[in-house]
């Protein structure tokens, strides 16, 4: 059986290297064209590693639970690497230490939330899930509840919020490559894709498991490298190192850029130690602790990491893996924290903002400048390495996702209802196969049906459909005796529901108005205000008004500081005009350097605007109809995770399941003790 | 290891397994309650009390730094304290539940029910004797 599908294996293997490397013509990344060979080395060797693997793991696949759960013998430390693969995403690697370099303290408070997180996955869910289920999150809830329904919504839902993370991840990995290397989007949105299901359909979890675990070391090892690089000079003393970035002036230009007209009377070491105090990001407590809601509660409802636990043979080796996953994990984010902060100092916001507005760019441009800078080839071939593991990252996320919806729609969807549980492994197998390459195909069809939408927020939204639909119907089910089918299916479709809606009618989505208000102003600057006299608050303030946007609220307002007068800005238009004055003008080799920069960043910016202007042109709604957004947090955690809750409780206590008490006893002694768990398969 | 016939009702109300679950509830509540209030703390600290985060302790760095990096070490301590807790003690109660899990409540079901918890815990004791 093995045998056709090696050559086609091979076949598949040899087109996606093919794409990879022909996009090598294409465009202008940060990879200079004459080093463009390097990145692409370095790029096939990941990829061959990576095929190869997946070639011995297709070779031992025959039953379903090698293909869903690696046969169950994934070792705790293997797994440990895996999660970690699977979970540091490109967002979360590229991301954090893009913000911490462009706004230091709040971009490294943003990282905690992503660990603590880990901690809900550990106490609460992983054991149980290993000693309960088999192959999906389907298989927990079906436990005590209706197995048929409760399958068909858990399919659903997972299968929902995998695609919001997976076109979050294509749309983001297709952008990234663009300004890496300067490949076509939908060249490697579809490179992404194929190279994906070809790990996917031949090696499944196993291979799946080996691609993530390559990419978690290859991305610990790189960091470490860079880190090191950074941290030296200083003797790797954390405060002589953090005096450096207090004294950079490269620092110290992005805080008085970023407090503008009120860092007019600040001193420069003022102004860097600025970048290590909370508040130049974050503005909105309420909406931050939504965030962190959704992060803590959402990630132990993540699909792809339940999915996980079920590769391990015992509830102890999940309990392992969880551990290493989160000091692999966390020691990542307190690297991040030097790589952020380095980048800031060595390579400098403005430069970083060049390249990438959102500051994505900033560990791979610190890699290219501590090899030695833009036209060297150790700094060439840094970047390579750093742009090969981001792709990496992209890869090993999405085959993750991409098996775990696959699973929802073959072992739960089709052979769970479709067929009532009576498919031969065979049958069962080419399901799976089948379902991943349609979740596949899917999945390159919305990215680049994507392109150029903003997708930021479905990364966001994913975490709170999990931590509002998915953790409380798992956390009822397994700790909760009342709980049962009608709760189950009521708080998952409410949950599901209002976080969606929710997020609809939020900031996140793009109002018209607002975007030419703001390309406006970027485009032609804000004019001198006079000095504001400090009011109070204004009384009848409450939670509800820092939630929603109801008329009664608009009034309304929170004590505002005295502020004094703000000289009018200039906008992009004038900017660009006195930049190209003083490069010509200028006679110094550093300033040019410098004024170039700043120019096509005010360039880009100038840029955007326009464009966005274009695409907002004769509209004043969003697609929901409104001009404002109703909902004022980014994020709906905070309102819909107790939804979902008190959705599965209500409905739970007001309706009666015979087998759900029935089988409590059983799910609450295995879920405990592990009899009767799901064994390692024995080749 | 299998057994599909066992007795979970039994099983559950049989005091090993309460007190089991008793420990593990007690502990794990314990824990991840603590670790979601201070976890808030980071993002309340800084929206509400900035003052104290910029408090100066160390070179430059200052309160809020020490909080967000303590943060770190507290996740990996209660993995830690987790861990050697359940490595110790959960997992040696659930391996002594599970290796009498056949017997527990299958003399039960044939003995008189006024005689039915006390031999039942004897029969088991001495199968671990033996």
């Amino acid at each position: 059986m093995m045998k056709p599908f090696s050559r086609l294996y091979i076949a598949i293997a040899a087109i996606s290297l093919f794409a990879v490397s022909s996009a090598a013509s294409a465009g202008n990344g940060a990879v200079a064209d004459e080093f463009k060979w390097m990145t692409f080395a370095v790029f096939g060797s990941i990829i061959a590693c990576t095929m190869a693997v997946t070639y011995f793991a297709a070779r031992g696949m025959k039953s379903t639970a090698d293909f869903y759960a690696a046969g169950r013998s994934v070792s705790g430390i293997q797994n440990g690497w895996a999660i970690a693969g699977d979970f540091l995403s490109a967002a979360s690697f590229l991301g954090i230490a893009g913000l911490i370099s462009l706004y230091g303290y709040d971009g490294f408070m943003y990282s905690v939330g992503w660990l603590v997180a880990y901690i809900t996955v550990l106490l609460v869910i992983a054991e149980p899930c290993r000693n309960i289920g088999k192959y999906t999150m389907g298989d927990i809830l079906a436990f005590r509840n209706d197995p048929k329904k409760t399958k068909v919504v858990a399919a659903v839902s997972t299968i929902t919020v995998s695609t919001f993370y997976l076109t979050a991840q294509m749309v983001g990995g297709g952008v990234l490559i663009k300004t890496l290397i300067g490949v076509d989007y939908e060249v490697s949105v579809i490179g992404v894709g194929i190279l994906m299901l070809g790990y996917v359909v031949f090696g499944g979890m196993k291979a799946t498991t080996w691609v993530q675990i390559i990419k978690a070391v290859l991305l610990v090892t790189a960091s470490l490298v860079l880190v090191a690089c950074v941290w030296a000079p200083y003797g790797f003393s954390l405060p002589g190192y953090l005096q450096a970035v207090v004294n950079d002036a490269n620092v110290q230009q992005q805080v008085a850029r970023l407090l503008g007209g009120g860092s007019a009377n600040m001193t420069a070491l003022e102004l860097g130690q600025r970048f290590l105090e909370p508040g130049l990001f974050m503005k909105s407590p309420v909406d931050q602790i939504s965030l962190g809601m959704a992060l803590v509660f959402g990630t132990a409802g993540m699909p792809h990491i339940l999915m996980r636990f079920f590769t391990v043979p015992t509830a102890q080796a999940a309990r392992t893996s969880v551990i290493w996953a989160m000091a692999i994990i966390g020691g990542f984010y307190v690297l991040t924290l030097f790589l952020g902060t380095g980048a800031a100092m060595l390579v400098g916001p403005t430069k970083i903002m060049a390249v990438d507005a959102g500051g994505n760019m900033a560990a791979p441009l610190l890699a290219q400048y501590l090899g030695g800078g833009e036209s060297s080839m150790l700094g060439n071939f840094f970047l390579a390495f750093v742009a090969a593991v981001a792709f990496a990252t992209i890869i090993a996320v999405v085959a993750g996702l991409v098996l775990a919806s696959a699973s929802a729609m073959a072992h739960d969807i089709y052979v769970g209802v479709i067929r009532g549980e009576k498919a031969t492994p065979k049958e069962q197998v080419v399901a799976a196969r089948v379902s991943s390459i349609v979740v596949g195909i899917l999945a390159i069809a919305v990215g680049i049906l994507a392109k150029g939408q903003n997708v930021a927020h479905l990364v966001a939204l994913a975490f709170a459909v999990a931590a509002s639909s998915n953790l409380p119907a798992i956390f009822l089910t397994l700790y909760w005796k009342p709980c049962n089918t009608k709760g189950i299916i009521a708080g998952m479709v409410i949950g599901t529901f209002s976080a969606i809606l929710l997020v609809l009618i939020s900031p996140n989505m793009t109002y018209p108005n607002a975007v030419r208000d703001a390309a406006n102003k970027v485009l032609h600057g804000t004019p001198a205000a006079p000095a504001v006299t400090a009011t109070p608050a204004l009384k009848g303030h409450s939670l509800t008004c820092e939630l929603f946007a109801t008329s009664d609220c608009r009034v309304l307002h929170t004590e505002r500081k005295a502020e004094p007068a703000k000289a009018a800005m200039p906008g992009a238009i004038e900017q660009l005009a006195t930049l190209k004055q003083r490069l010509n003008a200028s006679t110094n080799d550093a300033e040019k350097a410098y004024l170039a920069t700043e120019l096509t960043r005010v360039q880009k910016a100038h840029d955007k605007a326009l464009d966005d202007l274009k695409k907002v042109e004769g509209k004043t709604t969003s697609i929901m109809g409104l001009e404002k957004p109703f909902f004022l947090l980014k994020n709906p955690g905070l309102v819909s995770i107790p939804l979902g809750f008190l959705a599965v409780i209500l409905f739970s206590l007001f309706s009666k399941d015979a087998r759900a008490e029935e089988k409590w006893d059983e799910l609450y002694v295995r879920q405990n003790t592990g009899i009767n768990a799901e064994a390692a398969s024995v080749h | 290891m299998s057994n599909p016939n066992l007795n979970w009702a039994a099983i559950n109300a049989d005091p090993r397994f309460q007190s089991l679950h008793k420990k593990k509830a007690i502990f794990l509540w314990g824990l991840m309650i603590f670790s979601v209030i201070y976890y808030f703390l980071l993002p309340l600290g800084a929206a509400y009390l900035p003052s104290i985060f910029k408090v100066k302790v160390w070179g430059v760095i200052n309160v809020g730094i020490l909080f967000a990096l303590s943060e770190f070490v507290v996740a990996w301590s209660i993995a830690f304290i987790y861990a050697k807790r359940a490595n110790a003690k959960f997992d040696a109660m659930a391996r002594e539940i599970i290796q009498e899990a056949e017997h527990i409540g299958r003399i039960e079901a044939s003995a008189t029910p006024a005689r039915a918890r006390e031999p039942n815990v004897a029969v088991a004791t001495k199968m671990i004797g033996a």
